[in-house]
């Protein structure tokens, strides 16, 4: 009989939690290992920048990683768990180490853990620099600072980086005999690519399944809560199908999910190469499974890997409050446009030459006029009933950004406007503290890739009894 | 289907999301092939024009995808500013789709 490998995919990402009944459906069907995404970095440069994990709540994480280990044990099947505590740094994998022994301790659970760090030294990157080993990621020719060649001193000004691991780390953990395994910084796709190439299924049907894997029930037909998703991988195919009966992929549903979060619709780009389905047929298997063949795999000549870093900007304090008065709604703009000229003198006569208009940068944004869209808005001219107004300072300390900021929503809340005479108020704050310092604010600098000696360079692992 | 309509009433789904920190996509799919192959024959939804829709360059557009067996398509773009960039407004680019639904299709 040919071989086969099925992959169980408890959820999107861990902490976003599943029915406990779809996943019990799923480890009916005997799955080969249990995998799970634990990060991106789709929500921001924070948790990379800062080390902590926001982006998803530690409870829940607690409660997924829970369920997934205490099945991933009583079966004896591997769980791979990739991009830890969401940005996959050393910080972040700790945090999720802690959680998984706490659950050995308390459950009475041993297994050989597997711990591989994706955050990268700075001094080792430079290095790297020097040997012309880091080169920009830019197939589309675009321009700008994150598309350039690197320099020492962008990498210098990163809080943190990461790179992200292809599935060679995880296949030599599995090698020495990992049975919970925790990676940091990873690929979505290595995750769950790692143990079907290490039993020699074709990369083709391996890739792509990894691909439709990574986000679980994302790739049904109808999009509900997170839940399950599971595969069945065989030598040139493989069929997706989600356990909970009332959840179906269709060819549709499947094919869409390849266009998600992607920039190309066919091809997806892995350390190692690339995944090609522009010949991927998608057939229907009954009533809520997918067949999917024709998926090719093209070796990179080059074994890269991406590099994610997060610069610190400055600190953040806002301001959230809401406008009503239909007299100064239809002067909106002149009145800010005035308001900020007040505000800036008042920054000049309270600091003096202690704070430069280079120090903050100001931020304002007006929802229910043009808050999402901006510059880029189509609806204009219309004067809104109601307008939610977040002004914003950047500073290059809290203090500063407190300061600023409260300057600059004192101006907001009491600058009378045209028809309007003597002292009004003109802000509605939702609650107290009026003025709310946010903390650090990061931004992601790097788009570059390097090129180690090999997989397993950047990505040291630590083997542990638990 | 005779008249002028917008992408927007054509589309079962016109969604946009963050590729990465630096691009965002947009897409869209269409409840059949008739809808699809309007908006692909009408050649209305081209780099220029999302070019005007968007306020970037040609050059800032990634691409212009067509998938005849998704009857989906993907229009990858250059964001403006960076994820996490004081100046930017959507992290997870979740509400960038809206030029696109009003772009009128013969």
């Amino acid at each position: 009989m040919a071989k086969e490998i099925v992959a169980l995919a408890p959820t999107e990402i861990v902490g976003a939690g599943f029915s406990l009944e779809s996943f019990e459906r799923g480890l009916q069907a005997n799955p080969d290992f249990i995998g799970c995404d634990a990060g991106s970095s789709d929500a921001g440069p924070f948790d990379l920048g800062s080390g902590e994990t926001t982006s998803h709540d530690l409870r829940s994480i607690r409660r997924d990683l829970r369920v997934m280990l205490l099945a991933a044990r009583a079966r004896g099947i591997p769980l791979l768990i990739g991009s830890c505590g969401y940005a996959g740094g050393d910080p972040h994998i700790e945090r999720y180490r802690r959680i998984v022994e706490e659950i050995a301790r308390e459950e009475n659970l041993h297994f050989r853990l597997a711990v591989i760090h994706a955050e990268q030294d700075k001094r080792f990157l430079l290095g790297k620099l020097r040997e012309g080993r880091i080169k920009p990621l830019n197939p589309w020719g675009f321009t700008g600072e994150s598309f350039g060649e690197l320099s020492a001193a962008t990498l210098e000004r990163c809080e943190r980086i990461v790179g992200c691991m292809g599935s060679e780390p995880y296949i030599e953990a599995l090698d020495r005999g990992a049975e919970v395994i925790l990676a940091g910084r990873s690929t979505d796709t290595s995750i769950f690519a790692a143990l079907p190439l290490r039993e020699g299924l074709s990369p083709g049907p391996v890739w792509h399944a990894a691909k439709i894997l990574e986000c679980a029930a994302a790739a049904v037909e109808k999009h509900g809560q997170p839940d399950c998703l599971m595969a069945r991988i065989g030598e040139e195919h493989f069929v997706v199908e989600p356990p909970s009966p009332a959840l179906r992929c269709t060819p549709l549903s499947v094919l869409s999910h390849m266009l998600y979060e992607n920039p190309s619709p066919f091809h997806l780009y892995e350390p190692s190469g690339m995944l090609d389905t522009s010949a991927a047929r998608y057939v229907a298997v009954g009533d809520r499974a997918v067949k999917v063949t024709g998926s090719r795999f093209v070796p990179a000549e080059r074994y890269t890997v991406k590099l994610e870093g997060a610069e610190k900007v400055g600190y953040r304090a806002i301001f959230i409050g809401g406008i009503r008065d239909s007299l100064l709604l239809g002067q909106l703009e002149e009145w800010m446009e005035e308001a900020l000229r007040t505000f800036r003198a008042k920054v000049r006569s309270a600091y003096g030459d202690a704070v430069s208009p280079e120090d903050y940068q100001v931020v304002l944004r007006t929802y229910g006029k043009d808050g999402v869209m901006g510059p880029l808005e189509p609806v204009t001219g219309l004067v809104p009933h109601e307008v939610g107004l977040i002004g914003e300072v950047v500073a290059r300390d809290q203090e500063l950004a407190n300061s600023i900021c409260y300057q600059l929503r004192y101006t907001f809340q009491h600058l009378h406007y045209g028809g309007f005479e003597g002292l009004v108020t003109n802000i509605a704050y939702p609650f107290a503290p009026l003025t709310i310092p946010v903390g650090p604010v990061y931004r992601f600098v790097l788009n570059h890739v390097v090129e180690p000696e090999d997989p397993l360079e950047l990505f040291p692992m630590e083997i542990v009894e638990v | 289907m005779g008249g002028r309509t917008t992408l927007g009433r054509l589309a079962k789904i016109v969604r946009s999301k963050n590729a990465g920190p630096f691009l965002f996509c947009v897409d869209m799919f269409f409840p059949d092939a008739a809808s699809y192959q309007r908006v692909r024959a009408s050649g209305v939804l081209t780099k220029e024009v999302v070019s005007g829709l968007y306020g970037v360059s040609r050059e800032e557009i990634y691409g212009v995808f067509w998938s005849d067996t998704a009857m989906g398509i993907k229009v990858t773009i250059l964001r403006r500013y960076p994820n996490g960039d004081p100046d930017a407004r959507d992290v997870l680019s979740a509400q960038q789709h809206v030029p696109f639904l009003e772009l009128e299709i013969p």
